[in-house]
């Protein structure tokens, strides 16, 4: 292959990093009016009477919203398709506000300034409702966060607002309890994970405008530029032929811009005023007012025989879904759907729990989406059980993991939200990713530990895990590419660039299929008026949704291209020899450039513009084994991640350096996941760690050694053999680290993350044990 | 109040409020280059050079600025022209958000100490965070740069 | 932060007058800790005419400018072989080099920050800070003086000893704020070991100190049992990045290690 499969230089990083204006707030219109909301201070609190007369005095206030102004129309913020299955729980303002920081007002105005002086002019009588801020007591508590008898759920999710119940599943493969009696050793652990947030560079940014034809343009930092027209005109109620929505470069996502953020209220604004608007989160909007992970309870039991053979799973989760149930189910399934494959060879296996609403900042999409959290539970316990058994870990999980050609039940029992598709592993590569793995940390030489001086102890853990690549008979792409004179292409998608780097993977995808160069390949991402439909940058499926949308689209376009070469060349079809330059038979040839010349200007003149879509009927994992180093310092707990050793099966790397990209840029994050980061609250519910000087994300610092391969793999399926690889490298850090920590100093942490704090506590109490 | 400073060599007056903090200032003045991703001076994005030194925008007070040079990218095109190549090389570039910053701290880095090591790499460039990449691509990227490889 | 106007002062005079003409002027130094407040500023007072940036090597001392930055302050030469660079490393882990290219070394002394990296490692040198109006104050003196009254600092001299020290900032990741940290000095058999971040303002453990420099000989249990003192000694309290426990015991850790560091 030509261009797939190289280390291609991204068709966008050298413009951004000279600076050129790209991001949504960079193209904002320069008079645009100021819109800033009023964020609740309350967890829970309902509004008795507010006054906004003082603040509409205010010179340079352009206009004031409240709940008043809007019909009360139930929606979701979740960005997904529709009918989504995330409950209809959200008003755009609502006279009930359910976190601090929550939406209560909107004011826009001239200036930054102006608007925020209009805010605290605002006058609000509360009546403040007692909270729900733990999670684990919400389910049938007395207290009610949705008590509104307008929301809804699309279709069964289990959605329950009496019981403060988002959604709710459960599944079971076999008999569990029966399966559990027949076994040898049983492990029983619980495990809490955290809330985390996606820290994106750019803060959630939107600006609207209306054009000389009078339609609301958006221009938003969004991953799902289709569903915000979607969602924006059913919650406005504006006709959806009147928007356009253009997502500019995006400042990375993570799933945090999936959701809806700033754009119904500025599109209210603008369609109120007639005059253009923006909207710039603050950081601190971003952390308490966006979106974050969900965290949960994990409750695990896994079955076993003495000779290693993993017999039952049990796995129980409760999700706190915070105020609003934005992705509440099919990120709690995932949890299950997207582990439990992993270990597909045994009798039973059980998924159940629920879902449940707290005072707190919503949860939502993140990087991962549930798998981290299933992961960093089931890893941990199958350490923990193979110590029990007495065996190998990794012997261990060769023995029962998933293989090439082989399947899971849970394939065809668990989509996201709905059933989901059967299928084998055609493209699998675990067992080389788990021995390429140990190779490449020196596992043999180093497991469990070795001490160094100074009350150093070095330790190495590992995990393996799988994700998927778009959901399928859900997710839809496609694209357009044009023929230009002189023999280039467009490329239209409505995939969406949010710095994963997409563009580029896809405009690789054309041009290996056109057999051209990347530099004849222009790339357009997303505009929901000149580009065609696609889902949007979720749920690992660019590469591969759209992915195979472009590769269609350009074989269709290839195809055409030699039908009117055939044509001027006098030929028939079939005697055309074409190498994406010359069209040749026998003695006659044109090239490309010619024959686009010709079409545009000469003879038999038409626009070569072709669209196709690719809708998934299967979801092929990728899988990777994860390798931790660590060394822990026994008299203060503190934890350095010496090196950590990832090898991938994403089946062809479109781009090895942007693959490789994205599975350290994940490993970091789900080191800071595993080490660093944790949404932190008051006993009121407020956040204590709202800006980037208290809540860690990691920084160069902490990062010493990541060594990344890729397994060879070819998924038949995928275009040019490609599979997901977006979100895979988020999965396994949190649990290989754990495992790697006990395995150091013999302290198991089974509540996330892992600080120097709970590590010294554990060394303390094994020593006083002793 | 006004205030005289040069921008990427060019003499310029701004007329500012006392209280604007420099990254405001330039966004105004349409120096889209310079990010905003903080209210804090924690994430690195605004970086400029202020007499030749990284500072962030964000926390230097446009008074302050009275007399002095400022230099976004705008003003190190060539250098950060050359510097994409290695960036692009490794696939150190993700949603590109954070790399006008991380340019001029490379160049200033470039411009104090030529042959830095890692330790001295990761340390100038601590405040510049980046959300996507996992760092590591960005430092051979930075290495590579400063060993004109 | 808000500030209403602003004023380049041409002398100590005149910023000395302008600060105290009204409760809400302030002299802006970096500038960069202030915005992070709520303040209202009614006049913000700009030093930066007056070459208080410089730093002066003298006979037996440096003199360190108000103004200069803390960058300039961990680029210094000399003050790299001071204490054993002990400044120099401890103004490394303060955020990166940007903010320590705008906050200066004055504003760092004058907000006294519980977390400062900047006077839990001046406390144990020999530093003596020149006011304006007041004079000179020895650092340790400024730091326990309840006088609220508004001057402007000039000077933080730091006397040139033979001496050795240590320095270390436990923090999360390379951008935190110190969960604890340790500075100790040893200059002839003198030992001084101060301790910040408890999370509240650096102090000294005096009881410690006087245990370890009563000490006929700095063996490894009387490394151990100052630590223990130390620990004892001090108050430490918990907040969101860590427990009182916790504090205490990776500060025990940190001066067991202080110590054996600069006996060496
Ligand atoms: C994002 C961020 C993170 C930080 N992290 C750390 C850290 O981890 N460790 C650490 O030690 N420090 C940290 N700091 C603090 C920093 O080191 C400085 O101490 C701080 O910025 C103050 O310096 P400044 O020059 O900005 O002072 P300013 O903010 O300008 O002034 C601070 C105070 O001192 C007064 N003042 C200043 N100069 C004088 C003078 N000459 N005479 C009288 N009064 C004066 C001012 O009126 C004001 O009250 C951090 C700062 C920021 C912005
Ligand atoms: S905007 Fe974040 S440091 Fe300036
Ligand atoms: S590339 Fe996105 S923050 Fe660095």
């Amino acid at each position: 292959m030509k261009v797939v499969k190289h280390a291609l230089p991204s068709v966008d990083g050298k413009g951004l990093m000279m600076g050129r204006p790209a991001y949504t707030d960079d193209l904002a219109d320069p008079n645009s009016l100021i819109v800033k909301v009023l964020r609740s201070p309350h967890a829970y609190a309902k509004i008795v009477k507010i006054d906004t007369s003082k603040a509409e005095a205010l010179e340079g206030v352009e206009i004031v919203l409240t709940y008043k102004d809007f019909d009360r129309r139930p929606h979701t913020r979740a960005g997904q398709g529709f009918p989504e299955p995330s409950p209809y729980d959200k008003f755009v303002l609502d006279q009930w506000v359910r976190y601090i920081g929550d939406e209560t007002a909107c004011v826009a105005a001239v200036d930054e300034e102006t608007a925020q002086a209009a805010l605290k002019l605002i006058e609000i009588e509360w009546d403040i409702l007692e909270p729900i801020l733990d999670f684990e007591t919400a389910l049938d508590n007395e207290i009610l966060i949705h008590p509104e008898p307008e929301i809804f759920e699309n279709f069964p999710i289990g959605f329950d607002p009496k019981r403060n119940l988002a959604a709710a599943y459960s599944m079971e493969v076999g008999n569990v309890e029966d399966s559990l009696k027949e076994c040898d050793v049983v492990l029983e652990a619980q495990f809490f994970t955290q809330a985390q947030a996606h820290a994106a560079m750019e803060p959630h940014t939107v600006n609207a405008r209306m054009d000389y034809q009078n339609r609301l343009v958006l221009y938003t930092s969004t991953q799902a530029p289709f569903h915000i027209r979607r969602i924006v005109s059913q919650s406005l109620d504006f006709p959806m032929s009147r928007i356009r929505v253009i997502k500019p470069r995006v400042g990375g996502g993570f799933g945090g811009k999936q959701h809806i953020h700033g754009e119904l209220l500025v599109s209210t604004v603008t369609i109120k005023t007639g005059k253009p608007a923006k909207m710039v989160y603050t950081r601190k909007e971003v952390f308490e007012s966006s979106f974050q992970r969900h965290p949960m309870r994990l409750d695990i039991k896994l079955g076993a025989m003495k000779d290693g053979t993993l017999k039952a799973i049990n796995c129980h989760i409760l999700s706190d879904t915070g105020a609003y149930g934005e992705h509440a189910l099919t990120v709690f399934m995932v949890a299950g759907a997207k582990v439990l494959p992993l270990y597909n060879k045994v009798d039973s296996v059980k998924f159940y729990g629920d879902v449940v609403y707290t005072n707190h900042t919503s949860a939502g999409a993140y990087r991962g989406y549930g798998a981290i959290q299933g992961n960093f539970a089931i890893e941990s316990a199958i350490d923990m059980l193979c110590e029990k058994l007495g065996v190998d870990p990794i012997e261990f999980r060769e023995k029962n993991m998933m293989l090439k050609d082989e399947t899971s039940p849970i394939f065809a029992i668990m989509g996201e939200g709905t059933e989901g598709t059967a299928m084998n592993m055609e493209s699998c590569e675990l067992g080389y990713c788990v021995s390429r793995g140990q190779e490449l940390l020196k596992w043999k030489e180093k497991y469990p530990r070795v001490e160094l001086a100074d009350s150093k102890v070095r330790g190495v853990g590992m995990a393996i895990a799988m994700q998927g690549s778009g959901i399928p008979y859900i997710d839809m792409a496609s694209a357009t590419v044009k023929l230009n004179d002189d023999g280039f292409y467009n490329l239209l998608v409505g995939a969406t660039d949010i710095g994963q780097g997409s563009d580029t993977v896809l405009a690789q995808i054309a041009a290996e299929a056109l057999e051209t160069t990347l530099d004849k390949i222009i790339v357009y991402s997303s505009d929901s008026d000149l580009t065609p439909f696609d889902t949007g940058a979720y749920a690992s499926s660019t590469t591969y949704v759209s992915g195979n949308a472009v590769f269609k689209a350009a074989m269709d376009m290839k195809r055409a291209i030699v039908k009117e070469g055939a044509l001027a060349l006098g030929v028939k079809v079939e005697d055309i020899e074409y190498d994406g330059v010359v069209l040749k038979a026998g003695d006659k040839e044109i090239t490309l450039k010619a024959l686009s010349n010709r079409l545009y200007y000469s003879e038999d003149q038409k626009q070569l513009m072709i669209t196709n879509s690719y809708f998934g009927t299967k979801s092929p994992p990728p899988f990777m084994a994860g390798f931790a180093e660590v060394e822990v310092d026994t008299e203060t707990g503190e934890i350095k991640i010496v090196e950590y050793v990832s090898v991938v099966d994403c089946g062809t790397p479109i781009n090895l350096a942007l693959a490789k990209g994205q599975v350290e840029g994940g490993i970091v994050q789900g080191i800071g996941m595993a080490v660093y980061e944790e949404v932190l609250y008051t006993k009121t519910g407020k956040s204590i760690n709202n800006n980037f000087l208290n809540y860690h994300i990691p920084t160069r610092k902490e990062i010493n050694k990541l060594t990344t391969e890729f397994a060879e793999s070819y998924e038949e399926s995928g275009p040019f053999g490609a599979k997901s690889v977006g979100e895979i490298g988020i999965d396994t850090p949190p649990a290989a680290i754990a495992n790697a920590v006990y395995n150091a100093v013999g302290v198991r942490i089974q509540t996330l993350p892992i600080t120097p704090e709970k590590i010294l506590a554990g060394i303390l109490a094994n020593k006083a044990k002793k | 109040m006004k205030v005289n400073v040069k921008v990427n060599g060019q003499n310029k007056v701004f007329n500012i409020e006392p209280g604007d903090y420099l990254l405001d200032t330039l966004r105004k003045e349409n120096y889209l280059s310079v990010k905003k991703g903080c209210d804090n001076s924690s994430c690195g994005v605004c970086t400029v050079l202020f007499d030749g030194k990284p500072i962030k925008s964000c926390s230097l007070l446009t008074a302050k600025t009275e007399g002095h040079e400022v230099t976004t990218v705008e003003g190190i095109q060539k250098e950060a022209d050359k510097l994409s190549d290695y960036f692009g090389a490794e696939g150190a570039d993700q949603c590109g958000y954070c790399t006008p910053g991380m340019a001029l701290s490379v160049h200033a880095l470039k411009e104090e100490n030529s042959n830095p090591s890692d330790e001295e790499i990761k340390e100038y460039l601590t405040g510049n965070l980046c959300r996507c990449t996992g760092y590591q691509s960005q430092h051979i990227a930075i290495r590579n740069y400063l060993e004109d490889k | 932060m808000k500030i209403n106007g602003y004023q380049t002062v041409k002398s100590l005079e005149e910023a000395y007058n302008l600060l105290n003409e009204n409760k809400q002027n302030a002299i802006v130094a970096g500038g960069a800790w202030m915005r992070l407040s709520s303040k209202v500023i009614e006049t913000a007072i700009d030093l930066s005419g007056l070459e208080l940036d410089q730093i002066v090597e003298t006979k037996d001392a440096f003199e360190i400018g108000a103004m200069a930055t803390l960058r300039q302050v961990e680029k210094q030469e000399g003050l790299k072989n001071l204490y054993n660079g002990v400044l120099s490393k401890a103004l490394s882990k303060i955020m990166g080099v940007p903010i320590r290219n705008v906050a200066t070394i004055g504003g760092s002394i004058i907000g006294k920050y519980s977390f400062s990296d900047v006077l839990t490692p001046l406390l144990v040198m020999n530093v003596e800070l020149e006011f304006y109006k007041k004079g000179k104050i020895s650092l340790e003196d400024f730091l326990v003086s309840k006088d609220r009254s508004k001057d402007v600092l000039v000077k933080v001299i730091i006397k040139k000893e033979e001496a050795k020290a240590y320095f270390h900032k436990m923090q999360k990741t390379g951008l935190d704020f110190a969960v604890v940290n340790v500075a100790i000095s040893k200059k002839a058999d003198t030992f001084k070991i101060a301790v910040g971040a408890r999370p509240s303002l650096v102090k000294f453990a005096l009881e410690a100190m006087a245990f370890v420099n009563d000490a006929k000989e700095v063996t490894e249990e009387v490394i151990l049992e100052t630590a223990l003192i130390a620990g004892k000694e001090l108050k430490f309290g918990t907040n969101s990045k860590a427990s009182e426990e916790y504090r205490r015991n990776i500060a025990m850790a940190y001066i067991k290690r202080g110590l054996r560091e600069v006996i060496k």
